[in-house]
């Protein structure tokens, strides 16, 4: 890791997607970064924790994806390049911030880094496809399928947001962002420090009505616009030559290189034109592309946006193309190779049997658990003990979705950050049963506290345990609004979670060490009797965390 | 083994924290190290704490895809007996699997023995080694945590591996911190 900010660009060096991206803010000279932890994006932040200061480069852990994001529409307003980072859930978060920047545009070039994780390695929640976002808010959207595009394109996408005044997304998935690969190295442009000069320009800024219809017609031609540049820069790469069987594939992220094996399992050389811009689509490249074919099968994960695109093209230029897509590929989890060296064999009419996946009957796929020491073992043993038959629990996002598994088996809900608490207001409102939800430290800074501030002002009755273990500890220990450092390593107010929740109107309030398990089960018992909110603070530093540092 | 491999694909299976990601950097270094192109896919998050992890490492002239496809694995690792069983979505016949003689009980679950484990990868392939390795480097190193090295190195110097034993040993050179070095120099030599 010592490399990703190496002056030396003579040799290749094995980086992991979230490593080659990082580089490639640096030699496009990035000033401002801002991200909230999130797999598979986490790497980005944690390598800018390291190599921000020495590099001249601001850099911020947020409270949220949404303030990340407005960090760095403050910073762009003021001229800086900007990189935010995020997991697809934290674009949902940010996403009433994004639609007006992408309207207003930037000043400074930004380039919004959004990682999906098809499959669901790491996630809760859904499957989500952040491509849908491209079209909801306008935003020009690049993918690549593997660490030396991860580079280029991001360097590409701080080259459109500067040539267009407008924010770019760079969105790929866990296969890209944890593969690795030898990645050739570009120069790094030297950096300027990070400081801004906002210039008032309400006209740009200011997303009032009438002006913001204006702003939106302004957009959709910047988008016309960013099509043209992109069909005359080849933005997209066609390989092959279209033969006389006229088959071809069209095929975008990691697909790509699934499709590249299976020409070379396959013994075929099938022309494939890679997108690379996902939005807006380079339609007269497609068209040119599909009009000579007779046959063509689109390679894309999840939803088959690519596939409608193709489909509503052909109509005008085609009609009788026939396409293959999710008929031939599944629409949920990850494309396997295999699934990929199959659909390609039907477009060629090649025999191919996709090796059975008979896994042995005596299989038991070991979930996930709490470290040997963790603390939270202790507060779930005490929930356990006390509580009564009936309660309800609410789960979280973080290390503590362990508990959902059947060997604690205390989640029976679990959706978005933050929502333990605003789903479990509504559940104690219409229901007589207990409500115990459960947080972590971060979460709450990051989408609790709203949600507490609901429950006291609606008079409702949940119990709240914020496990406390100060830090981000699934993501690999970042930093966050109670710890007193900031992601560059400085000294700051550590927040007290308990001043907050009395601030908000919490009335009964404990904060107790999780090791202390005859106090923890005794004010479970108590607070599960109150007829107000009642926040207990089980408060330890995460165990693995303490293994790994002195305290 | 001849040199230029076309292709050569691994995948080691273990449990989150057993030292899978230092094992694909070595590995993945060793290749280059041999003039190979290579591409590793790995897991982090939710998925480490514990649970059943596999890694990919894929090396030859020229490589695409970082995941190997099912059935062709050429050889794989497991640094825990139980998680053999859930890499046979890569295994064809001509897989080799190299099995570290070490089984960590699942929760709830009864455990495998060895030979058992062992008789279900034969339905598979016939090329099983399995190799204490844990035990083995608790007893001559006093440390289990290189057992994973140690199979690498198994697998080298029997040439199960398509890289040598000395591009092995550079890449440790590489990428293992200087105060761990000679630990796992140890482990990955122990087995020759």
């Amino acid at each position: 890791m010592a490399s990703i900010d190496s002056k030396e660009t003579n040799k290749k060096v094995i980086l992991m997607g979230n490593e080659a991206l990082v580089r490639g803010a640096l030699e496009a000279g990035v000033q401002f970064v801002a991200t909230y932890p999130g797999t598979p994006a986490s790497e980005i932040g944690n390598i800018f924790a390291k190599i921000a200061k020495p590099n001249d480069i601001y850099f911020e852990f947020s409270t949220n994806e949404k303030v990340a994001l407005e960090a760095a529409i403050g910073a762009s307003f003021s001229g800086l390049k900007c990189l935010v980072a995020m997991k697809n859930f934290g674009l949902n978060v940010c996403s009433d911030s994004l639609l007006p920047f992408v309207y207003t545009g930037s000043v400074g070039p930004t380039v919004i880094a959004v990682g999906d994780d098809p499959s669901c390695w790491s996630s809760a929640q859904s499957e989500e496809n952040s491509r849908g976002y491209a079209y909801l808010a306008h935003l020009p959207t690049l993918e690549p399928s593997d660490p030396q595009e991860c580079r280029e394109f991001t360097k590409l996408a701080f080259q459109i947001s500067a040539k267009f005044k407008i924010p770019v997304m760079v969105r790929f998935t866990t296969r890209v962002a944890h593969q690795k690969m030898p990645v050739a190295l570009g120069k790094i442009s030297p950096i300027n420090p990070a400081t801004g000069n906002f210039v008032k320009n309400p006209a740009q800024f200011v997303t009032m009505p009438p002006r913001v219809l204006a702003m939106k017609t302004e957009l959709l031609e910047k988008i016309e616009k960013i099509k043209n540049w992109a069909a005359k820069n080849g933005i997209d790469r066609l390989e092959g030559k279209i033969d006389k069987q006229k088959r071809g594939i069209i095929a975008s992220s990691v697909s790509y290189l699934y499709v590249r094996e299976a020409m070379r399992e396959l013994k075929l050389n099938l022309p494939v034109l890679k997108i690379n811009l996902f939005y807006p689509v380079d339609e007269e490249n497609i068209k040119k592309y599909i009009k000579n074919l007779k046959e063509v099968l689109v390679a894309e994960e999840l939803e088959p946006y690519l596939e409608k695109e193709t489909e509503r093209l052909a109509k005008v230029t085609n009609p009788k193309l026939k396409i293959y897509g999710k008929d031939v590929l599944p629409a949920v989890g990850e494309l396997r190779p295999e699934q990929v060296v199959a659909a390609v064999a039907k477009l060629a009419k090649k025999k191919y049997v996709c090796p059975a996946v008979n896994l042995p009957k005596e299989v038991v796929k070991r979930l996930p658990n709490f470290c040997p020491g963790c603390y939270y073992r202790l507060v779930l043993q005490a929930i356990k003990k006390t509580a009564p038959e009936g309660t309800i629990y609410g789960g979280d996002i973080g290390c503590y979705m362990i508990a959902s598994l059947p060997t604690y088996g205390l989640a029976d809900y679990l959706s978005a950050m933050g929502s333990s608490i605003g789903i479990g207001h509504g559940i104690k409102k219409t229901n007589n049963q207990k409500v115990i939800t459960l947080i972590g430290d971060s979460t709450f800074f990051h989408a609790g506290i709203p949600a507490l501030i609901n429950t006291v002002f609606n008079k409702s009755s949940p119990l709240i345990i914020v496990l406390d273990n100060q830090t981000t500890a699934m993501t690999g220990h970042q930093t966050n609004p109670g710890i007193g450092k900031t992601g560059m390593g400085e000294e700051t107010i550590a927040l007290d979670i308990e001043a907050i929740c009395r601030a908000c109107g919490v009335k009964n309030i404990k904060v107790i060490d999780p090791i202390n398990m005859p106090e923890m089960e005794a004010t479970i018992k108590e607070f599960l009797e109150k007829e107000e909110v009642s926040v207990i603070i089980a408060r330890r530093m995460c165990w693995l965390l303490s293994q790994s540092k002195p305290r | 083994m001849k040199k230029n491999i076309s292709e050569f694909n691994i995948v080691i299976a273990g449990v989150g924290g057993q030292g899978l990601i230092t094992l694909l950097r070595v590995l993945s270094e060793a290749a280059r190290e041999e003039g190979y192109d290579v591409r590793t896919s790995e897991l982090h998050g939710l998925s480490q704490r514990g649970g059943s992890v596999e890694v990919h490492l894929r090396f030859g002239k020229k490589i695409y895809s970082p995941l190997v496809k099912a059935g062709s694995a050429d050889l794989i690792i497991a640094l825990e007996a139980q998680e053999a069983l859930i890499s046979c979505r890569y295994a064809g016949t001509k897989t080799i699997f190299v099995i570290n003689n070490f089984i960590q009980p699942i929760p709830a679950k009864s455990a495998l023995s060895i030979e058992e484990i062992t008789k279900i990868l034969k339905r598979y392939s016939a090329k099983i080694f399995a190799v204490s390795a844990s035990q083995i480097c608790r007893q001559e190193l006093g440390n289990e945590v290189v057992s994973g090295i140690y199979l690498l190195g198994y697998a080298s110097h029997n040439n199960l591996l398509g890289l040598k034993p000395e591009a092995i040993i550079k890449a440790l050179e590489k990428s293992i911190p200087p105060e761990f070095l000679e630990l796992n120099l140890k482990a990955f030599n122990l087995p020759r």
